[in-house]
């Protein structure tokens, strides 16, 4: 068939590997994955625009050190992400496990951030339907929906990246994913650089605004 | 023909290997098991052949459902003042009809049902580039319709306000409308992975010897509404995640009285919606230029300008959604590009009538059931087309916003364009995919039946928009009766002819005449394998050498 283009193919265990074809597949639904917050990205713009003064009030109140903290956090993690990847493409096996694991441990620490931030978001009674919020004015009421929206959305992401890291993981250990092998690590190191990539876009957007 | 003739049916490709065969080995002494590995031998097939079967299954029960709900509402339509249901109900009918419709058959439609059966064989492939995925896209899709079938009857019951949940009545209403919004979620996901698997089998399964431009026009059509699916869903996807949060947080993003704007909600919907329309309507078209070479043993009229005007078509819906809110307070300048933009869009779509209509000219017409079908596309959907341009004007369209003429308009253009290019689809590869052959008589009946019945159906409602009769209300004034009534008896002629279409369909996949390999003498790959295919689709590896519609021996590439 056709599709045995790719010089990998020829060295995979399946006889129908197409390495090309899983990649191209999985950079189709990173573009999903873009237009979803493309659409997050518009609504905040199109209320930046109406209502510029309650986002800049709003947006002070954000915790620029933990944002920023945990921007430092996500960015080394695709760092050893892509060292991950890379080790197992020179058949480095504890080297990429010894990576995952930091990526793994990387994200744990950026999702505990997370936590506490939300916390005190609703301890001050800054979350959607509170008394406090909905007495102030309306901009900043959308501020703070979009906030949750766009930080709780990226959350998931964040925590579907953690499973699909685990499960390499695995796979890893199994010696499904070799020298030879790696489309699946590759894809996840790209799903995971799109999750890092959404991050620095929503950094700025929501924490620097003031 | 090399080792296996096994029907595809026969052989299984399955996710769970091991615990099937299992099952199937109980089954040799249990009647219970042997009947479980059957279902089973289903549900767990990764085959594109048994998937776009499943689909074919789920989507027309559903369809069923929905066509007794609109058979409902034109029964309390038929006189003026309350027959059957009080308005409530009503609401609850119209938005049920129009959610089973949209997101449960017409979206999913010929792609799910005879792109995951006929794109691979089409392409000359053993199956699409993510088997496993385009499983996960049917159970998507059956998580996605549970969820829709369960809103009906819980936490408030049937949702109200019409497939398009504007807010803000979407996001007050007190009906089930959350549990409605993520069903369509869940179905926009499936529809994302049936895409993603398209476009990835279209660039790189192609069988040796096939090129881009000698690609079936079917593959085309599919390959432009795939690009569709993928860029546009997550919109969508994105704006009914928004509401449901709206519903359960408040957050405030669409509420205006927390300072959002409903408005925005329109937008963020039509960018999707509008494209969507495309998604119902191109691979439909891919369907007819299959057919028409076929029946009219001619070259296809114009290859390129097909395969490019389906590009376009997918492109330019992306740049005309606010034409559904010509009436919603956007600014004259909006109307004005909108309007404009709009009509663009009406070229790629004549450019295609134009060059089917010229593959007709001076062909030996043959008149077999697919081709019947074929050719009421064209009269349907140009309709459908035409009345849609006095709504794109935006002078006609303010006069023309929200009545019966809108509703007349989208069934011609879904139904009549859609719909039809399903029947057409399903009478031209029914051989193929069970390897028996239906009564012509009876099918030709049938479409007789559907084809008096749908425009006494649909056409009064085009008169009575513009006479001014609103959309969505359960009752009207006098005036509008005559036509109303003829409308209502147009649904029963229209229902008969689909009754005797499936029960032909039924008694042939029975009883029916065995079909040969190529009945219809077609060019493409998929019928260069038996009927029904094998598993893998080809006993060996097919090559095209020569063109997908070379019927007059001149095909130049």
């Amino acid at each position: 068939m056709s599709a045995h283009t790719h010089p990998l193919d020829l060295h995979s265990d399946s006889p129908h590997a197409d390495y090309v074809g899983d990649k191209l597949g999985f950079w189709f639904f990173l573009y999903t994955e873009l237009v979803l917050f493309g659409g997050l990205f518009l609504a905040y713009f199109f209320y930046h625009m109406k209502y510029p003064e309650a986002f800049h009030h709003a947006g002070a109140e954000l915790n620029v050190f933990m944002g920023a903290g945990n921007t430092v956090v996500l960015l080394t993690s695709s760092l050893t992400m892509v060292l991950a990847v890379s080790a197992i493409q020179k058949g480095r096996k504890g080297l990429s496990l010894f990576h995952l694991i930091l990526t793994i441990v990387f994200a744990l620490m950026f999702m505990v951030v997370k936590y506490f931030e939300w916390g005190a978001k609703f301890h001050h009674g800054l979350y959607p339907g509170a008394e406090e919020l909905l007495s102030r004015e309306p901009g900043q009421i959308v501020f703070f929906g979009l906030y949750f929206v766009m930080t709780g959305i990226h959350g998931i992401h964040v925590l579907l990246g953690l499973i699909a890291l685990a499960g390499i993981f695995v796979l890893v250990v199994q010696n499904k994913i070799h020298k030879n092998d790696y489309a699946y690590i590759e894809n996840v190191g790209l799903y995971w650089h799109l999750v890092d990539l959404i991050w620095i876009y929503l950094f700025p957007l929501l924490y620097l605004v003031a | 023909m090399g080792a296996s003739t096994k029907p595809y049916w026969q052989d299984d490709a399955v996710i769970f290997a091991g615990f099937y065969q299992r099952i199937k080995k109980y089954g040799e002494n249990s009647s219970f098991f042997r009947m479980l590995a059957w279902v089973l031998s289903w549900i767990f097939s990764t085959d594109h052949k048994r998937v776009g079967i499943l689909y074919f299954v789920s989507m027309f029960s559903f369809f069923a459902v929905a066509v007794i709900l609109g058979f409902l509402m034109r029964l309390e339509l038929m006189k003026s003042g309350q027959q059957f249901f009080d308005p409530a109900t009503y609401n609850a009918m119209f938005t049920l009809h129009g959610v089973i419709m949209t997101f449960l058959f017409i979206v999913p439609g010929i792609p799910a049902i005879f792109g995951n059966f006929f794109l691979p064989l089409q392409l000359g492939a053993e199956d699409v580039s993510m088997p496993r995925l385009n499983l996960a896209s049917w159970y998507m899709y059956i998580i996605g319709a549970a969820m829709a079938v369960t809103s009906l009857f819980t936490n408030g019951g049937t949702p109200d306000g019409g497939w398009t949940f504007y807010a803000p009545y979407s996001i007050l209403t007190k009906t089930n409308v959350t549990l409605a919004l993520l069903a369509a979620f869940i179905l926009g996901m499936s529809s994302i992975f049936t895409g993603m698997n398209f476009l990835t089998t279209i660039h790189r399964l192609k069988a040796k010897g096939m090129s881009w431009f000698t690609m079936p026009l079917f593959v085309w059509s599919l390959y432009a509404t795939a690009w569709i699916q993928v860029l546009a869903t997550p919109v969508v996807g994105i704006t009914l995640l928004l509401s449901a949060m709206e519903r359960a947080f408040g957050i405030g993003i669409f509420d205006p009285t927390k300072g959002g704007d409903p408005v925005l909600y329109q937008h963020m919907f039509w960018i999707y919606s509008h494209p969507v329309v495309y998604v119902m309507i191109l691979p439909a078209m891919g369907v007819i230029s299959e057919i028409l070479p076929v029946f009219a043993r001619r070259t296809i009229f114009g290859y390129t300008a097909i395969a490019m005007s389906t590009m376009a078509i997918a492109a330019s819906g992306y740049f005309v959604w606010a034409h559904h809110m010509f009436t919603s307070g956007v600014s004259d300048v909006a109307r004005l590009v909108f309007s404009f933009i709009t009509f663009l869009v009406a070229i790629p779509t004549a450019i295609k009538i134009f060059n089917w209509l010229a593959t007709l000219y001076k062909g030996s017409i043959q008149i077999d059931p697919p081709m019947l079908w074929a050719l009421s596309f064209l009269f349907t959907f140009s309709i459908g087309g035409l009345t849609g341009l006095a709504l794109g004007a935006v002078v006609t369209d303010i006069h023309l916003h929200d009545t019966y003429y809108v509703v007349g308009h989208f069934h011609y253009v879904m139904f009549g364009g859609g719909g039809v290019g399903m029947f057409a689809a399903l009478h031209f590869w029914f051989p193929k995919v069970t390897g028996r052959m239906y009564n012509f008589t009876v099918a030709k009946i049938a479409w007789f039946f559907f084809f008096v019945g749908f425009n006494a159906l649909y056409f009064p409602m085009l008169i009575l928009g513009v006479m001014g009769m609103p959309r969505r209300y359960h009752d009207y004034l006098p005036q509008y009766e005559l036509l109303n009534t003829v409308s209502t008896v147009g649904s029963w002629i229209m229902i008969t002819g689909l009754v005797i279409m499936f029960f032909n369909l039924y008694r042939a996949l029975r009883s029916g005449a065995k079909a040969s390999a190529n009945p219809w003498e077609s060019k493409t790959l998929e019928w260069e394998t038996q009927s029904p295919p094998i598993l893998h689709n080809f006993a060996k590896a097919p090559e095209m050498k020569h063109g997908p519609y070379e019927y007059e021996g001149e095909w130049v590439q």
